[in-house]
């Protein structure tokens, strides 16, 4: 496979998963902020930039910038994976071009700041069902090559770092190690967390409605099976790059290996080391993500010509 | 059908109330309600089909091209808008001895002028011999001093010639200029058919009707055949300049057609004067480059170095026979609008007969005699700027204002080499189905010629029509649009 297409699929589905990220975390704290003090407001958007990955220092109205914020990085990232789908239309399904190509078009009616403004679940829900939608067409349309797990790749990855980023930043604000009973309040912002991820029914599910922080920690970050925990997608992204590794047989021993320390560090990190440096775990994860995206690049798609005539 | 002495029912004869005969020369009919026996089946058709049936089934093939994505895309208005590609519903039908016309013609055309590439780009024995004043072909815009002395694969030049053909008066074809660069159009041809045979099963069966669908694999042969010859399973490649070119959905559906990869110039990269593609795999070397890039975009240190549509290093890795390039790079020469009028005069010096084809008279402006007369008479000429095509940069004279002549005049005038002047043409009109109603429109035809190891000619082509009533330019890009093109067996 071109190396361009392996590119163009990768962030066609990054982008994606990003603004359905978006879209989610928008929709939980545009609730939460219903029933919640006015005096905390400003607190709950500067988080609710960080976690979306603004790096800018905000003034001013913060709700505003938020919201703005938001529905740009959805907008652009929908316009951003359907770019990258329709330089590889060939290579996909028509199936999956129509429903990115139907989502667009909608992004862009829904996505006028006056309609944002008097309805923005009208567009957050759109994004998130047309996301899933795209997905399960993606699986039962394509065929599962290299292609497909480039794909699965772009998406897992920015699943990943998305995750890990958003837990880090809850964390930072609201955990507190002394056992003490949490207030109305805090109960709906750890619900929040949950709700962001999809988590909310899975983890009752698993550990019932009693909620305390460090099984939400444990549930997003190391739960084997839930599709939003950040092991799960780590062990997407190795099953990808190692299907991958097989169909071009190049040596990616420096990809292997990193992938190994980001498998092992979720599976054998035991829970009490995490919880007593959250910060500096999450940011391990991502650190490794970064060097993992920096690596496929290098091995798959923007590696020296003289290099690759070595081999 | 077919009843002998056919009564046209009175209600049935509004079908073709708005349909009139003018000194054109008529595709369907001979006469006033008379038609040629080849389209009687289309004309019976007409008659017997509800208007209701016929709107239906020009909504489908409307719906089909829309869900296919056949798109164009018209520069100068809106900044790159994609459009749907008009369709008319109505075939245009060419007999098979019209055909085997044609294609003996096209044939010795085509097969002339890469002789005379070949020549200009050698010895020049055809320039020296005066055949074209050799003036013109030095100070052609695409000629490339760099392809000289350069012996490209078994001596082809023009791999996919487009040639556009037009009707005259008198019935017969006529060559109205040659596309010798990077032609386009293939996919309208290909797709529209197989619209029509989903419209139109039942016609398809009663005219008998040749095949265009083997068109991709006999360009793939085509392109087999000119690979470096150590190379005995060749990499070939589409070369596109990207997404954002008119003819990319061409592009994309020739590449899917051959099963042969799509390409951008950001995925090749020369070393050693050979030719790779970047894969995931690693690097694969290339051996055939099908490019739809121009010549001055192809490589930025040969051509334009601002390009960055094409690929450091691939003229070197071209002129030491690494790597097949088709089109040959400066064959624009050949297609060059005044060059066009010595084609006849090419043919007769380079295989001794007569053409099989006439040219239309053409007046070439850097001439003093032949400059003066146009200039005279700018009202009732077509001048055309010799380097482009789509229908820009042009004057029809009967049209316009004195404000346009006056400004071609100085056009000229600044830069006669620049101009030629052609009568204004009767082109043949077609009948077409337009708002529930047939009426005639002027047409024209590009069939598609390749050539290998051989010519081969696919037995149709893209019949461009002037959809605006009257109008004489079939160009996509100023209103234009197109037809399936039947060739019949007999």
């Amino acid at each position: 496979m071109l190396s361009r297409v392996a590119d163009n699929l990768y962030w066609m589905s990054r982008y994606l998963e990003r603004a359905e990220h978006c879209a989610r975390i928008a929709g939980v704290h545009l609730n939460l902020m219903l029933e919640h003090e006015p005096a905390s407001q400003d607190r709950r958007w500067w988080r609710v930039l960080a976690a979306l990955g603004s790096s800018e220092p905000v003034e001013g109205d913060a709700f505003a910038a938020a919201q703005s914020y938001a529905l740009d990085q959805i907008v652009d990232s929908i316009a951003a994976a359907r770019d990258n789908a329709r330089q590889v239309r060939e290579q996909i399904s028509s199936e999956m071009w129509e429903q990115l190509n139907r989502l667009f078009h909608e992004s862009r009616r829904m996505g006028t700041p006056e309609f944002w403004g008097a309805q923005p679940h009208d567009l957050l829900i759109t994004v998130t069902q047309s996301a899933h939608l795209f997905q399960g067409i993606t699986d039962s349309t394509m065929i599962h090559g290299e292609g497909w797990q480039f794909i699965q790749m772009g998406r897992f990855m920015e699943r990943v770092q998305a995750t890990a980023r958003l837990i880090d930043l809850h964390f930072a604000e609201f955990f507190r190690p002394t056992a003490e009973a949490m207030n109305a309040s805090q109960h709906m912002e750890w619900i929040g967390l949950l709700r962001s991820c999809t988590a909310f029914e899975s983890y009752c599910k698993v550990y019932t409605a009693d909620l305390r922080p460090e099984r939400v920690a444990e549930f997003l970050l190391l739960n084997a099976e839930f599709p939003h925990s950040v092991r799960f997608a780590v062990n997407q992204l190795r099953k990808s790059l190692g299907a991958v590794h097989e169909a071009t047989a190049r040596k990616p021993d420096r990809l292997d290996k990193l992938a190994g320390r980001l498998t092992a560090a979720l599976s054998y990190t035991p829970l009490e080391e995490i919880m007593s440096n959250l910060h500096e775990f999450s940011l391990n994860i991502r650190r490794l993500c970064g060097n993992i995206h920096t690596g496929i690049y290098q091995v798959y798609i923007t590696y020296p010509v003289e290099a690759a005539l070595e081999i | 059908m077919g009843t002998p002495g056919f009564e046209i029912p009175p209600l049935l004869k509004t079908r073709f109330q708005s349909y009139w005969l003018n000194g054109s020369y008529d595709e369907m009919f001979e006469a006033e309600g008379v038609p040629r026996p080849h389209y009687r089946a289309l004309y019976e058709m007409l008659l017997s089909l509800p208007v209701e049936e016929m709107r239906r089934r020009k909504q489908a093939a409307d719906i089909s091209f829309l869900h296919q994505g056949i798109t164009f895309t018209v520069y100068g208005r809106d900044e790159g808008t994609e459009r749907i590609f008009p369709n008319d519903l109505l075939p245009r039908i060419i007999t098979a001895s019209e055909w085997e016309t044609i294609e003996r013609g096209l044939t010795q055309r085509i097969t002339a002028l890469n002789l005379f590439l070949r020549d200009i780009y050698h010895e020049g024995h055809s320039l020296k011999a005066g055949v074209v004043p050799s003036d013109i072909v030095y100070s052609c815009r695409h000629f490339r001093r760099q392809m000289r002395e350069f012996k490209v694969p078994k001596n082809i030049y023009i791999t996919v010639v487009g040639s556009d053909l037009v009707r005259l008066p008198d019935g017969s074809f006529a060559v109205l200029e040659d596309n010798l660069r990077v032609p386009s159009g293939v996919s309208y041809m290909l797709t529209s058919r197989t619209v029509m045979k989903r419209v139109f099963p039942e016609l398809f069966r009663m005219a008998g009707v040749r095949s265009i669908d083997h068109y991709s694999e006999t360009l793939l042969a085509t392109l087999r055949a000119l690979a470096p010859e150590d190379r005995s399973e060749p990499n070939i490649v589409l070369l596109t300049p990207g997404v954002f070119n008119s003819a990319y959905f061409e592009h994309a559906f020739l590449a899917r057609q051959m099963g042969i990869e799509l390409v951008e110039g950001r995925d090749l990269a020369v070393h050693d004067n050979i030719v790779y593609m970047r894969t995931t795999a690693g690097l694969r070397r290339v051996d055939v480059i099908y490019r739809r890039v121009d010549d001055d975009f192809i490589d930025p240190l040969a051509f334009r170095p601002d390009s960055s549509l094409g690929v450091a290093g691939l003229f070197n890795a071209y002129r030491s026979g690494n790597v097949t390039l088709a089109n040959a790079l400066g064959t624009g020469v050949a297609d060059d609008k005044a060059v066009y009028a010595y084609v006849p005069g090419i043919i007769r010096y380079f295989l001794g007969e007569e053409p099989i084809l006439s040219n239309v008279q053409t007046f070439v402006c850097s001439d003093p005699a032949q400059r003066q007369h146009v200039l005279s008479r700018l009202d009732q000429y077509v001048v055309k700027a010799v380097g482009e095509s789509g229908g820009y940069g042009m004057l029809i004279g009967p049209c316009s204002t004195a404000e346009e002549r006056e400004d071609f005049r100085g056009r000229i005038l600044a830069d006669p080499r620049n101009y030629i002047a052609q009568p204004t043409l009767a082109l043949s009109r077609a009948p077409c189905f337009l708002d529930g109603r047939v009426e005639p429109r002027h047409v024209d035809l590009r069939p598609y010629v390749l050539y290998g190891d051989q010519v081969r000619i696919v037995p149709g082509g893209l019949t461009r029509v002037a959809l605006k009533k009257g109008s004489l330019v079939v160009n996509s890009s100023q209103g234009g649009g197109s037809k399936d093109t039947w060739v019949l067996y007999e």
